[in-house]
This record gives structure tokens, sequence and C-alpha cells, in this order.
């Protein structure tokens, strides 16, 4: 239970994608250790733990490993009891955008802090006395809605193939560890021992399986990098118009020329919580105009590495052969129709581009009324995660709890594996594989004790 | 009805002189308490129904948690074993494990006399009946003889005794252990008082003779030299006896199926729960038909008799299927068995009922330890009657009850597995049970427990003197080692010295401590490079260099004890009524209701106590805690 422990938790306190700049909270005991570790002042020899209370730090949030400098930040201290929390906070303003805010948070996680429960700031902040008796009450109802419906959420998402993987790699833990901690409390019973070389290949094996888990993770990608989205369709359909809405500003330029949106453009935006990294592109357009073919290009080529590509439609003018010769491009990618312009007159049946375009999502939107944009937002969402979303964040704390806890796991097994080189007695060994085992089961749900002494039962003939 | 008083009145009753009875008696008597213990029978006291043997992981490690505290199983053990061996070095400090085989008749003489010569204590052989309580709270026992021993503080350490009934094949009788009277008309006494029973199982082999077995057919298992249970023991000199180990055969298998139907495992006429930790031969072969034979130790029962104990035979076949049984294993082809194996059923309490202090919920100064609570094996017994005794006689002057933390010692995982999670079967204390297991050493429970024991007031001026020598050895060893002015410098001699002993050479200087860190070098190999190294003794070598060699891991373990600490340390006020609570969900308040958990922590062990159930409860006693300082703040 990981909300018992008094450690050190974190996590980004502004929104995601929205905003100029964002912050990174850190609170707990080694938020101002976790701080040195991360935090370059410019003044060199200047360490953040040194520091007095209610000050604020210019400098650099720097990557050790890959010898990086992340981002540009401001680093605002505050000692217990003078925080929010009560205990010792940092705070990190980073210069903005997902990316770096994202890789800050990866480093603090990397440190050893973990990622906070929902409501869990207010949650230290009330048992520290910091806040109000009134607030009680609604910290219980966040906690307790937030966490049952992340808790649905991820059983909903075990069903899938996640759950099947992970439990692979569980079991090969778990049989491990029965034979090892069989062999520790029955000395005296005949146990075949596992040899050097079958233990190194077990604990390879769950490494391996779980790289490749991170590697291949959808949601890991998603918010390192953002969701590559890229809006797709012919010249003048509305494209930048879409970008535009998603941004709430208008950054591209928008002309009744066609053709004019000539570079591409790249815009990270919040939808719901999930970062989409949006692609404008200039349309699909067989040209001689050097500078329009580049466009073209251009857009072949992002829309061979999106992550889902938005194509859209123009009611207005029907399906060309423009529209057709762009759908034969991407068609093989995850896929939204979208059918622009309802506000005008449609040339061409519903029916007819509903069964032209069976196999996708439609979604039929004027961006000049603002009408099924919200239908659009749901249907990306839906898209991207399989599965209906209801309005709040809760899937992505799930999901980046996943990628950590497998992180967490990775590391443990690394240890073990150390541990294994080094010849150390099977006593060390388990303990390093029982950590791998609690945090793969911070995602399946279960626990390792119970199963480790059942399974010591059932595999092994034992007692007197 | 009309009892006669006795004209003395003990501040504490124990009732049952087995292993959970005998520390439960020692301690308060040697607190200062007037002690009274009653026994079914005075010839068994400290007896071994069972194994004639203490020990292995996790059971030697509450032997020596008891010897730490002040109780007596560790010492009873040295005085009288036969032979003793150290199990697991391979595999860990943490689980380093003793074995020793005990002379039965000299284990219960020895511990017989220690309580008939303990001054506060009186020893008397009575069967009782009847616990008297009045208004919730215990007032004394009524036994057979109808006479009422008034007592402030009851303690049950009823064994298989409450309700036995031993089973041969189709042959049944009731019976406590070895063909003891059995205690009924107690079990119906607690049923009355509204403690809810359960009825639990377990069993013990066949005994032989000596001289009908062929030894020369099995594999000899001698003892070690060197070893002691209690830290403050001599270690075992002289000749030690041999035990035996030879195997099942493939003809046993097949006459146990042939018979499987004559037992009552399988003819269903046993109502008890079994433990997985120690099954009977026919469970064996029956769940592991694969497996072409199974490990048998024969093991002495002592110095003054030519009985040998069939460890690994353990069953409940009718006698004749034992004997035909016994005689297709090596060595043991003309075996004479003279006392057959059986199994046994008996009431036990739902541990659930209890307080960590061993204490009954409903019932004020009743307490419970041993196998009543649900546990199997002389060592846990030991270690719950050792608490229940001290938290007895702290009661009695009002002090805190003895709680031991998971974190602090075995026995404390023990008592909070048993009160926090019930027990669906015969509890088995394993070193797979312990969160921290390394923290939790065989080598170091004197640094953890002692100073608890002196606390209460169980340790003598001389064991305390042996603990302080230690914990100061310790301490000026580590300095020395860490001392940067004894460091050890890369010159040629001590290259060479390195080479001899097979490790890696030196590039810089360091310290003895970072030496010492290497796996192939021990402390003595240090006195190579460091002239003037302490002189310590093996006790405080071994405490060096466990924490030297295994300083990250311990120091990983210590810091995850210390996250939860604040947690431990949240208590949670007895009167809470959970039912009030209307942010936890049904299931969690009926589980808090009836555990009644101290502290956040506990109750965050508790099945079907969910991670937001706990953060609504934290968030509850602080209102709860400010509400009520507001009121003292006004008055």
């Amino acid at each position: 239970m990981d909300i018992l422990r008094e450690d050190t938790i974190t996590a980004i306190a502004t929104p995601f994608g929205t905003g100029g700049t964002g912050k990174i909270r850190i609170s707990g005991p080694d938020a101002f250790k976790i701080g040195d570790q991360i935090f370059k002042s410019i003044q060199k020899e200047k360490k953040l733990s040194n520091q007095k209370t209610y000050t604020a730090h210019y400098g650099f949030i720097y990557d050790g490993e890959k010898d990086k400098k992340i981002d540009e930040v401001v680093a605002i201290l505050m000692r217990k009891p003078h925080s929010f929390t009560g205990e010792n906070v940092l705070e990190i303003d980073c210069h903005g955008g997902m990316t770096p805010l994202k890789a800050v948070l990866d480093l603090v996680l990397a440190e050893g802090a973990r990622l906070a429960e929902p409501g869990e700031f207010s949650q230290r902040a009330f048992l520290n006395g910091r806040i109000d008796l009134a607030q009680a009450e609604a910290i219980i109802e966040i906690i307790n809605s937030k966490t049952e419906k992340s808790l649905d959420i991820a059983v909903d998402q075990l069903s899938g193939k996640l759950s099947e993987q992970i439990g692979e790699i569980r079991e090969t833990a778990v049989e491990v560890l029965a034979h090892l901690e069989a062999a520790i409390d029955y000395p005296e019973d005949e146990i075949e021992d596992f040899s050097p070389s079958q233990l190194e290949d077990k604990f390879n094996y769950i490494k391996d399986e779980i790289e490749k888990l991170l590697k291949s993770s959808k949601q890991g990608k998603i918010y390192k990098e953002g969701l590559k989205t890229v809006i797709v369709g012919k010249p003048n359909v509305g494209k930048s118009s879409l970008l535009n809405y998603f941004l709430e500003e208008k950054r591209a330029i928008v002309t009744d020329v066609p053709g004019t949106t000539r570079d591409v453009i790249e815009e990270f935006v919040n939808l719901k919580g999930i970062p989409l990294k949006i692609i404008d592109t200039a349309g699909i357009r067989e040209t001689s105009d050097q500078v329009e073919k580049i466009g073209v290009e251009r857009t072949r080529a992002s829309a061979e590495k999106a992550d889902l590509v938005l194509f859209m439609l123009d009611v207005n003018q029907g399906i060309t052969e423009e529209d057709r010769k762009i759908y034969q491009l991407i068609k093989n990618k995850p896929l939204l129709v979208i059918v622009n312009k309802t506000d005008l007159p449609a040339n061409i049946e519903k029916k007819k581009i509903e069964a032209d375009f069976s196999e996708h999502s439609l979604i039929w939107i004027s961006l000049l009324e603002e009408e099924g944009l919200e239908e659009l937002r749901e249907n990306i969402l839906k898209e991207i995660l399989d599965e209906e979303i209801s309005g709040d964040d809760a899937v992505i704390i799930t999901k980046t709890r996943h990628k950590n806890a497998l992180n967490k796991a990775l590391k443990a097994v690394e240890r073990v594996i150390v541990s294994r080189e080094t010849n150390m007695p099977y006593d060390f060994l388990t303990i390093d594989l029982k950590d791998c085992l609690n945090a793969l089961g911070e995602i399946t749900g279960e626990t390792a004790a119970d199963d480790i002494i059942d399974r010591i039962f059932n595999d092994f003939c034992l007692g007197k | 009805m009309d009892f006669k008083k006795y004209p003395k009145e003990y501040d504490v009753i124990v009732i049952g002189a087995g292993h959970a009875g005998c520390e439960a008696s020692l301690a308060p008597a040697r607190m200062g308490y007037k002690t009274l213990t009653l026994t079914v029978s005075l010839d068994h006291v400290a007896f071994m129904p069972c194994n004639p043997s203490l020990g292995g992981p996790g059971k030697s490690h509450m032997v020596r948690e008891i010897d730490a505290l002040g109780g007596e199983m560790a010492r009873n053990m040295d005085e009288t074993m036969i032979q003793i061996r150290m199990l697991n070095t391979s595999k860990g400090p943490a689980v380093h494990g003793l074995r020793g085989q005990s002379d039965k008749d000299e284990y219960h003489k020895r511990m017989k006399q220690v309580l008939e010569q303990e001054d506060n204590l009186d020893l008397k052989q009575q069967i009782a009946e009847e616990i008297i309580v009045e208004d919730g709270v215990v007032k004394g026992v009524v036994t057979k003889t109808g006479v009422f021993f008034p007592g402030k503080k009851v303690i049950l350490t009823t064994g298989t005794f409450l309700k036995g009934r031993i089973i041969i094949g189709e042959a049944k009788f009731n019976a406590g252990p070895n063909q003891q009277y059995p205690a009924n008309k107690l079990s119906d006494s607690l049923k009355d008082l509204g403690i809810s029973l359960r009825r639990f199982k377990t069993g013990t082999p066949p005994r032989v003779s000596k001289k009908s077995m062929d030894f020369s057919k099995m594999e000899p298992q001698p003892g070690e030299e060197g070893l002691s249970f209690s830290y403050k023991s001599e270690p075992l000199k002289g000749e030690q006896v041999m035990c035996y180990l030879t195997y099942t055969t493939e003809e046993t298998h097949r006459i146990i199926n042939d018979n499987k139907m004559r037992t009552p495992l399988f003819s269903g006429v046993i109502e008890g729960v079994g433990p997985r930790y120690c099954p009977s031969i026919e469970d064996k072969v029956v769940r592991f038909p694969d497996k072409g034979r199974h490990q048998l130790f024969i093991e002495p029962e002592g110095l003054g008799t030519d009985e040998y104990y069939v460890s690994g035979l353990s069953t409940s076949l009718p006698y004749d299927v034992q004997i035909e049984m016994a005689r297709t294993i090596p060595g043991l082809e003309e075996v004479e068995i003279m006392r057959p194996g059986y199994a046994i059923e008996y009431d036990c309490v739902d541990p659930e009922e209890l307080k960590l202090d061993l204490e009954l919920k409903k019932i004020k100064g009743l307490y419970t330890a041993g196998q009543i609570n649900g546990s199997s094996g002389y060592e846990e017994a030991a270690g719950q009657g050792l608490v229940a005794g001290i938290n007895a006689a702290l009661s009695l002057e009002e002090r805190e009850p003895l709680i031991l933390k998971r974190s602090e010692a075995y026995i404390g995982v023990l008592i909070d597995d048993l009160v926090t999670k019930g027990t669906p079967e015969p509890y088995r204390i394993m070193t797979s049970r312990a969160e921290y297991r390394l923290l939790l050493r065989q080598d170091n429970a004197d640094q953890r427990l002692t100073p608890i024991g002196r606390e209460i007031g169980l340790v003598s001026d001389s064991r305390y003197e042996h603990y302080r020598q230690k914990v100061e050895g310790v301490k000026k060893a580590l300095k020395y080692l860490r001392d940067k002015d004894n460091k050890v410098n890369p010159t040629q001699e001590v290259r060479d010295k390195l080479e001899e002993l097979e490790s890696g050479n030196l590039s810089k200087p360091v310290t003895l401590e970072a030496l010492l860190r290497r796996p192939e070098i021990s402390y003595t190999d240090l006195k190579y490079f460091a002239d003037d190294l302490p002189e310590v003794n093996k006790d405080v070598i071994e405490q060096v260099e466990v924490q030297v060699k295994y300083k990250g891991y311990i120091d990983r373990q210590q810091a995850q004890v210390e996250q939860f600490r604040k947690m431990e340390e949240k208590k949670i006020p007895e009167d809470l009524d959970y039912n009030q609570l209307e942010n936890l969900r049904l299931e969690a308040r009926e589980k808090l209701n009836k555990i009644k958990p101290i502290s956040i922590g506990q109750a965050s062990r508790i099945s079907g106590v969910s991670p937001a159930d706990i953060s609504a409860l934290m968030i509850y006693l602080e209102q709860y805690n400010r509400s009520k300082k507001d009121d003292n703040d006004e008055s």
C-alpha cells in the first residue's frame, strides 16, 4: 500500500499541454535531495538542500545519464512545515511544452520519487494540519472516486494483452521465487536446485520481457513524444481551421487559396489529458510547383510516421478524385474520417460517404459553426485508447503508473542479475526479485506474499 | 455451583504446561507476580509430543528471540540437547537456522524443575474445567476437583487438549496428545463465554525401536561443533548422537495407495483442517504421485530410551498398515513400531478474536497462546506464551503491552499474522512470511530484543552485561574499520597478501571496511593489514562481517521500515465504531469492526481493506484527533 509510505511524491501540477509554463511539484523527505540530483544552478556550487525556505533558484534541469540539458527552470523551495503539504516541497517551473515537462517528471521519478495518487498532495496537507477540517470530506471523495475509477480502468486495461504479458513475466518470477523460498525455508527437503545458468536465463527472460513491454508501450511513447496526429486532406478542406480549433488560437495562415500552408506545423494540444502532437500539412496534391511538391512529400512522410491520421473531407465538394488519392496513401493507418462544412449544402449523400468509408469512424463537423467538435474529441480518444472515456484524467494516471511500475520492476530485476553475477546467497536474490514482483503487482493489483506461500506448497512436497 | 475457594489468590493462572504454558508461567513469576500453573499431568511438563527437536529456519530465529527477551526455551534446549547443526549456511546470513535434537525426557525434567524452583510459581496437577468470568472480566478457574482458584489474569495454553480426539485408521478415541486425558469441559466453558471455536488437525509419525533397525542401510547425519541456541550458553560439548536418513520406496507408496480409503483423510472421518506444513505421508504420496521417494529422518528420542522418531512418516493409517508400510523402508525391514503414528483433532480459538497482546477482545484478563490460537510448533507456542505471560503481568501494573513489530521480531510477524489475518490452517512460521527478513537475523536477536526484555524486567544483570559487551565490541570494531587513519595502502606487501587470499588488486588506499566488503576477505584476514585490529569474539566478528558485507541491502530494508514506521505509530482508538464511517466500503467496515486494529499499519494488512479505505480512515482519524484537541482546549 504505497499511500502508507512516508515517501516522496511528485506530479505535474499544471494541466497537461496547455499554458506557456508547467510546474512539477515534489513533496516529501527526499524532495531537496532529488532536487540536488537533477538541478544545476547557474552558480556552480549552489545546492538546493542548503537553501532557505521560500527561495527561488534559477538554473537547469540536467539529465546526468544522457549528459543533456532538459530545460531552463526556476526551482522554488519550501521547507517543512511551511508548505502546502506541510512537508519539504520543491516546485520546478519549467519552460513549457509537454516534452520537457514530461522529461523532468521522468527524471524526478527515476531519482526515487513516486507518482502521487489522486488527491494525495491534499491528503498530506490535511494530515499535516495544513488545511481545514471542512475540506476533509471533499478529499475523501476525490480519493474514493478517483481511486475507484482508476481501479475500474486498470481492470479494463488488464483484460487485454498487457495483462497477459505481465502475467507471463509474473509467472516466471513467482516460479523462481517460490523455488528459492522453498529451498530457504525447507533446507532439509529435497528441492532440485536451479543451476546458475538456469537462474541467469530466468532473470534475463524477465528483464527482456519487461524491456520489450516498455519499448512497445504505446503510452510510454505518447507521453514522451505526444501522440503523433496528422491532419490530411485536400487543400482548403479545413485542416488549419481544425488545428486552430485545437489550439484555440490562429497560428497557421488560413486563406482560401489552396496550398498556402506550406510548412508542416507541429503543435502540442491537450485532449482530455492526452498530449496530441498535431502535424498540419500542406495538401497532398500532384504539382509542378517546387515548393508545393516538397509539401506533398512532407505530408507523405509525416503520415507514414503518424500514430493517428485525421482525414478531412468537404461535404460541400463531395468526394473528389483527389480525396480518393489521398485516402490510398493513408488507408492503412489508424484513421478518423472527418466530414467538414456541414453548415454548407451537401453535394453528396451521407449514406454514400458512410458506405465508402465503412471501416472507419465518421464524424460530421462544422468548424465554422463549431458543431460536432465534442464528438470529434471523444472519437479521437476512443481511437487511441480503444475504449470509452469519461471526462477526466484517470486514464492518464493509470497509464503513467504502469510505465513507472515497469521501470521499477526493471531496475529490481537488474539488481537481481547483479547479485547473481556476484554470487550473492539466495536470500539476496529474493529481496530484489520480490521488489520486482511487487512492482508488477502494482499494475495487476496482486501482492506477492500470499502467492508465494501458496505456490511453495503447490509446487513442492515439503514438511515432515 | 458450590466450589471450594482456594485460599490463595493468584495474579496469573496458566492452564497448560506445554511450551507455551511454561513461558507464560515463568515470565510473570519472574516479574514478581504470584503465578499458578495447572496441568493435566505433571509428568508431561514441556513435553514434546511430536518431533524430538527444535529449530529450522524461522523457528530457530524465534527460539533466539525468546532467549533475548528473557524466556527459557533456548537455555532449556542447550542444557538437554544431544545434537545440533546449522542449516542453510550457503543461503545468506538471515536464513541460517539452528536445528537441535533434544533429549525429550531431559528436556521435560529440566523445564519442570525450573518451574518448580521459581519462587513465585506454584505448579499443580489439576484439570481445569471452567473459566469464571464476571461482567466481562476473568475471575479465576474451576478444576475437576471442584476447587475454585481465584486469579486476576488467566492464560490458556491448552495445545491440542480441547476436545482432543485421536484417529488411527478406523480407531478413534477421545484423548489429548500421546493419549493423555483430554479437556472436554473447558472447551464447552469457552463456548459458553461466547468464544467461537474451530476444529484443527495435526499428526505425528510412529516411534520405532532401535534394535529393530539396520542403520548401515541409511545415511548418517552427524551434528556440528561450536553451536548453541542461547546467546549465553557455551556451545554443546562432547559426543553428539547420530541421526539417519532413509527413504520411502515404490512399495511403500503402493501400500499407502491400496489402503488410503482406510485413512480418515479419505474416508472423511476428520473434520479438522490440517496444515500444509507437515503433511502426512499418505497426503504426500497422493498429492505428489510423481515423486518416487520421500525422505525420512530417523531421530533418537533421547539418551535414556531406544525409541526413535521417524520424521517424515506422519500418518493416521491403521496400525496394521503402518507396520506393513514401515517395513518397506531400507533399514526398517524388520522394524518394530513401539507407538503408532496418529492424527489428532482439537478445538482452537479463531485468532481474529484476539488483540495483539493476545488478550481476548471479549473477556478482559483472559489470554490465549500457542496451538489454541491456531498455530503449530513448539517454537511458535513458546513465543506466544512468553508474550501472553509478559502482557498479563504488564497489565497488572497497567503498563503498555508488549507488541513486537514485524520489523522487530518473528514473534511479531507470527502474532500480527494470526490476529490480523486469521489462519485457515495450523500456522507455521516461515522466513518468507517476514517482509524484513534481512533485519530479523538469528545472529542479532539479542541486539533487537534484549533491551526490550531488560525494560520489561526479564533480563538479568549478567545477561544484560553480556549483551552490552557484544554491542560495544561491534561498535568499537566498526569504528576502527571505518577510521581513515587505518587505511590500507597498496604496498607490495599488501598486494602479495591479497593475491595469496585470492582477492583483487589494490590501486589506491582503501579503508579496512572497504576491504572487508570483498566476499573473500574475512575479519580475521584483516589482521594482515592492520596490526592493532581489535581482538573480538566470534559473535562480534559475525555481526561486523554481516553489517559490512551486506550493508547496501540492510540499509534498503531499514529505509523501508522507516517509511512505514509512521503508519505503525498512528494509533486508532479502541472504541472506534467503524459503522459510523460511511466513506468505508461495507466489507471494510465489517472487517475493521471485527479485527479492531490498533494502528493504521495493522489496518492496512487486513484483507478486504483497500488503500482508499485506509485513506478515508486516516482522514477520519485526523478529524477525530482535532476535534478531541478542541474539546480539551475548551475544558
